[in-house]
């Protein structure tokens, strides 16, 4: 059953919502002013992106919105989606043989599903070990069974890395919602916030320390893997923990404890990115997919936020779960 | 009636390679404008022409033409319905014992009527660890009797991790259709040298991965 909503959650999201489009029809205006200064000299490639990253940032806003505003099943269902798009891009780059045939139909078609049922009935002990125990196990069995030995331990371990990272750790996001908080007004409708305090903290943290970064970055965090300097990030952590303290009152944390959290997680958010650009560079792409116009695809535009997911779902957990 | 259904059936079918595969169209060497066109392409697995026919623009969808295998589209009546109206396949009988008209010809009256054509010029899926396998001759004589239209190499990417040959289920995975620069049939070019050249660029088409099996 799905609780009715607190309308006071349903504020809650309508403000976040209203100051996020704020935010990007200021940076839509300046994009257009740059287009127009620049169109003297021909369409500039660096503005045509920025302006197609802003699409994109339109459309990702609306989505959340309406996924929080429908609660549990909404961000469920656009998780899910989203899950099953990173998880087809990373398999599409790992090694496999025809062998893993019957392996990946049963990531795809059923530990996918599953996990997010899963996390639908809330079902949080199973969820947790469902594809670090069942998974991890059962897959390479489908896989020997078909008897094919050759860079069997490659293939096994790069098919469990792209359900722990797509599915897996993708599925905590919306797990938030699952959250039974500790003396929360007796709402658990209130812990739909947590997801855009998550985030709205990584993905800040992330426009923060891109745009310091190319000013005045100078020492490279992982010299040959990643532009990310430790000026940036340093700059990011900084913004990070300011959104995180601006935004305590959504989520149960006290103001001190929110910009800590928002501190760990947006670290962990940048270790997750530097990972997946390593994995890249390691099967030769620039980037893990093509459908979202101007970032590339699902696993580029969720690497951090999936990465601090289960550490924020934890944290979250451990200190203020009842 | 069967046509509007006919229409209706390829819709879904390209709706639904789109959600298993989100294929894309890498336009290399051609533009994708309604030119007519001979598109060649590897062939491994029995989802090669659904993607090659989705990525293709509805504009172009509409009068490309794939030639196919009669003895594997007449073998039931949902092969029967789906080869020859949903993707209105020229199907050539592979066995020359069962041939009533010359395959050639009738590529190539397909071709007087303004169709472009899609061939697998392997003649059948490769299922060898080579990427390509030689070439049969049908497609230096199409090439011969026509040596005016673009011959374009289209290579299918990543469709035999989708569907091996011998599976039935499709595990969604992404694919790309690289359309590379046309090619013609020179004066007085043999037909090894021909068909050498063409593998070359088509295989050439091939992204190059780092070590993966």
């Amino acid at each position: 059953m799905i609780p009715e909503m607190p309308t006071q959650t349903s504020i809650s999201i309508v403000v976040l919502f209203g100051a996020a489009c704020a935010l990007l029809i200021i940076a839509t205006i300046a994009g257009e002013i740059l287009r127009h200064r620049l169109a003297r000299h021909g369409s500039h490639p660096t503005v045509e992106t920025y302006v197609t990253r802003l699409h994109s940032w339109w459309a990702m806003v609306f989505l959340l919105a309406i996924a929080l505003l429908i609660g549990r099943t909404g961000v469920i269902l656009l998780f899910a989606f989203a899950s099953f798009a990173a998880l087809r891009e990373f398999l599409t780059l790992t090694r496999k043989t025809k062998a893993d045939h019957w392996a990946l139909i049963a990531a795809f078609y059923v530990v996918f599903p599953l996990q997010y049922v899963l996390v639908w009935m809330g079902a949080d002990g199973l969820f947790s070990i469902f594809i670090p125990v069942y998974a991890f196990l059962i897959l390479p069995i489908l896989s020997v069974i078909r008897g094919d030995g050759r860079d069997f331990l490659s293939r096994v371990s790069e098919t469990q890395w792209g359900l722990m990272i797509c599915v897996f750790c993708a599925s905590h996001v919306p797990a938030l919602v699952t959250l039974e908080i500790e003396g929360a007004q007796g709402s658990t409708g209130r812990s739909v916030l947590l997801i855009a305090f998550l985030v709205l903290v990584v993905q800040l943290g992330d426009l923060a320390e891109y745009y310091a970064g190319r000013r005045i970055g100078k020492h490279r965090l992982a010299p040959d893997l990643s532009p990310k300097t430790r000026e940036g990030v340093l700059c990011g952590a900084g913004f990070a923990t300011g959104i995180g303290l601006l935004l305590f009152w959504i989520t149960p944390f006290t103001p001190w404890a929110a910009a800590l959290i928002a501190v760990v997680i947006y670290l962990i958010g940048v270790g997750g990115s530097l990972v997946l650009s390593a994995i890249k560079q390691d099967r030769g792409v620039n980037s893990w997919g093509h459908l979202i116009p101007g970032q590339g695809g699902f696993v580029d535009q969720m690497d951090s936020v999936v990465f601090a997911a289960p550490v924020f779902f934890h944290l979250t957990r451990y200190f203020y779960g009842s | 009636m069967r046509s509007i259904a006919a229409t209706i059936a390829g819709q879904l079918l390209a709706l639904f390679a789109q959600f298993i595969t989100a294929p894309r169209a890498d336009w290399r060497g051609i533009e994708p404008v309604n030119r007519q066109r001979i598109y060649f392409a590897n062939h491994t697995s029995n989802a090669d022409l659904p993607i090659v026919w989705t990525v293709l623009p509805p504009a172009l969808r509409r009068v490309t033409r794939p030639v196919a295998a009669a003895d594997y589209w007449l073998k039931t009546k949902a092969r029967a319905f789906i080869g020859p109206e949903v993707f209105r396949a020229i199907l050539i009988d592979r066995r020359t014992d069962h041939q009533t008209e010359d395959p050639i010809a009738k590529i190539v009256s397909a071709l007087d009527e303004g169709a472009s054509v899609i061939i697998f010029p392997e003649g059948g899926r490769n299922r060898s660890d080579d990427p390509l396998m030689p070439f049969k001759a049908g497609l230096y004589n199409i090439a011969k009797a026509r040596p005016e239209i673009d011959l374009v190499p289209t290579w299918i990417d990543n469709i035999a991790s989708v569907m091996p040959s011998g599976e039935v289920i499709p595990v969604p995975l992404g694919c790309t259709v690289i359309f590379g620069a046309p090619l013609h049939v020179e004066k007085d070019e043999g037909k090894d040298s021909f068909l050498a050249r063409s593998a070359t660029a088509l295989s050439s088409l091939m992204p190059v991965r780092e070590p993966s099996a």
